[in-house]
């Protein structure tokens, strides 16, 4: 597959937002790949369900808004309910164990970790909490590598929160790899899920 | 170290774009008044006008946006406005004064949803026609706009290249998708991109300067307001001093030039691209944010074996005839694909030989129009259903 879609649902102050946009930028900047990121922007984005999307994919990318995403992301119950349906049968569901219980019965695979507890018994701090989930994504989707989501990262932030921020992506990657590891061999997942860079 | 003469990538707003481009044309001077989907432009550039020696002011509304910008302009330094359709209303009456006064200057209308304040967050390009005849009075505008984020930049650039070039305000009519949609721009380096700089006179201090006296060749040259010539600017029909007149001839003579140094240049101002156009059968016709959903159809349906093509327009205005009627001969149907009730569809309908095969796919309740939307007006065309 050439072309993968990511829609980040949760409320408002979560960094659903920043998490995509470091996404796109990690591929589009730093591996060569197309990116386009898109956000829900309207008065529902303060405090209700936000949404932001980020389609990446080694072509040319013309309709810029996701239809039917490969990877939902769902960290609040609010978000789940209204955008839990827009993953694609196969596609990946990761929610966060804490804030959704995951009741739709979707054909996708889902994904329940505990990120948020995760991030502030861990770190201490949940404002990386986005950061760790972005973490649990490139673990389970190898779309990009954590070293283009730091470099992308360190251009966002000071550098005395770049230590926080690779703590939270590492936590983040340990968790969703631990998930991944519970599939079967990790490598042979890896092979099948690559996007084919030309 | 970044060396500065290289070009540089970022991954930015469509807003942020137009910024770049703006900086990049030379930009010194921006007056505006912050108003939803456009705030980036004035957020970014607070920041970095200031910083390269330009001015950044925040007016009280849109109606000193505008005119403060015409003064600058005056002075000699290359200008920009930005703001939505209710800001882009309150802007027309000084519009037309730089339309008569023939001010270079760039406005910037990142479009949403209407009439009056309407939607503030939902994307819509229900402004074409107020881009044309939002001031009044016979005239000739310039409106461009783009689809992509490299489009966006070269376009400003460009904005403010026929601004120089025509003496006239320019239109940037972008809308609230691109203005906020991220993806990679490459900022090229300088000298990459053609930048035209003020014309000015040549006619030394303590000789008679006539500001409105167009050379052999129409173009005006200018002399910056407050430096070593005199002359009068005014929004009333006046002579070559720039000094009001109501002779008929005088009247007849600069409307006419008003309005002719556009209009005849419709070819030279005309910017647009063709995708896939020359075996196809069917021509979508689009601009700005939907010309995205309708070059998805096109590779969608190529990909089923149907001939489709795309015209993409980034000029609205002076109206691309030329362009939309040579890419229309012979096709089976066109269909106009846009985000209001069919303003660029009536132009096309005037422009083209067989005005009852052309078609409209629209969306104007504040829904990004998609592929799929396109897709069932296209099986209702050929008889398919929805």
């Amino acid at each position: 597959m050439n072309t993968q879609s990511f829609v980040f649902t949760g409320s408002g102050g979560q960094g659903v937002i920043t998490a995509a946009i470091i996404l796109g930028e990690a591929a589009a900047i730093h591996e060569g790949l197309n990116a386009v990121q898109t956000q829900v922007y309207g008065p529902e984005a303060r405090g209700g369900a936000t949404r932001a999307d980020v389609i990446i994919s080694t072509e040319p990318i013309h309709f810029p808004k996701v239809v039917n995403a490969n990877v939902l992301v769902c960290l609040t119950q609010e978000a789940y309910d209204k955008f839990g349906r827009i993953v694609q049968p196969g596609g990946l569901l990761i929610v966060d164990s804490l804030y959704v219980r995951a009741t739709k019965n979707t054909e996708a695979r889902q994904v329940m970790l505990p990120m948020y507890e995760t991030t502030k018994k861990e770190i201490g701090n949940p404002v990386v909490f986005n950061i760790c989930v972005l973490g649990c994504v490139l673990a389970l989707t190898w779309v990009v590598t954590p070293d283009s989501v730091l470099s992308a990262l360190k251009t966002k932030i000071a550098p005395k929160y770049v230590d926080m921020n690779s703590k939270a992506l590492k936590l983040g990657l340990d968790m969703g790899e631990k998930w991944r590891a519970s599939l079967g061999p990790v490598a042979a997942q890896k092979e099948a899920a690559k996007i084919k860079k030309s | 170290m970044k060396r500065s003469n290289v070009a540089t990538q970022k991954f930015i707003q469509g807003n942020e774009a137009v910024v770049e481009g703006a900086l990049y044309a030379g930009l010194g001077f921006y007056a505006g008044y912050p108003i939803t989907p456009s705030t980036e432009i004035a957020e970014q550039l607070a920041e970095k006008l200031p910083a390269r020696g330009g001015k950044f002011i925040q007016m009280e509304d849109e109606i000193a946006s505008m005119c403060a910008i015409i003064g600058a302009a005056l002075t000699g330094q290359k200008t920009m406005t930005a703001t939505s359709g209710p800001g882009f209303s309150l802007m027309q009456e000084a519009l037309g004064y730089a339309v008569m006064a023939e001010v270079p200057c760039v406005v910037v209308n990142v479009q949403r949803t209407g009439p009056s304040t309407g939607i503030a967050t939902t994307v819509a390009q229900a402004d074409v026609m107020q881009a044309r005849w939002g001031t009044h009075g016979d005239h000739a505008i310039i409106a461009l706009t783009a689809s992509n984020l490299q489009d966006l930049f070269r376009i400003t650039v460009e904005a403010f290249n026929m601004a120089e070039t025509y003496r006239t305000p320019v239109i940037l009519l972008i809308d609230e998708v691109v203005g906020h949609m991220r993806e990679k721009l490459t900022i090229p380096a300088p000298g990459e991109y053609q930048v035209v700089d003020r014309l000015l006179t040549s006619v030394p201090s303590g000789i008679d300067y006539h500001p409105y006296l167009p050379r052999e060749d129409g173009r005006l040259p200018m002399s910056d307001f407050g430096g070593v010539h005199r002359y009068n600017v005014t929004g009333l029909i006046h002579d070559m001093w720039g000094f009001p007149s109501t002779d008929p001839a005088v009247a007849y003579n600069l409307i006419h030039h008003l309005v002719d140094k556009i209009e005849n240049m419709e070819l030279e101002i005309a910017r647009y691209q063709e995708f896939f156009t020359e075996d196809a059968e069917i021509l979508l016709i689009s601009y700005g944010s939907s010309a995205r959903s309708a070059l998805q159809v096109v590779e969608d349906r190529r990909k089923q074996g149907v001939k489709m093509g795309l015209l993409e327009l980034n000029t609205l205005w002076p109206f691309p005839a030329e362009a939309v009627r040579r890419n229309s001969a012979g096709k089976n149907y066109i269909l106009v694909v846009e985000m209001n009730m069919g303003q660029i569809y009536q132009e096309v309908k005037k422009a083209v030989q067989n005005p009852e095969r052309v078609y409209l796919a629209n969306r104007f309740d504040g829904i990004f129009i998609s592929h799929n939307d396109i897709g069932k007006v296209l099986n209702l065309i050929q008889g398919k259903g929805v």
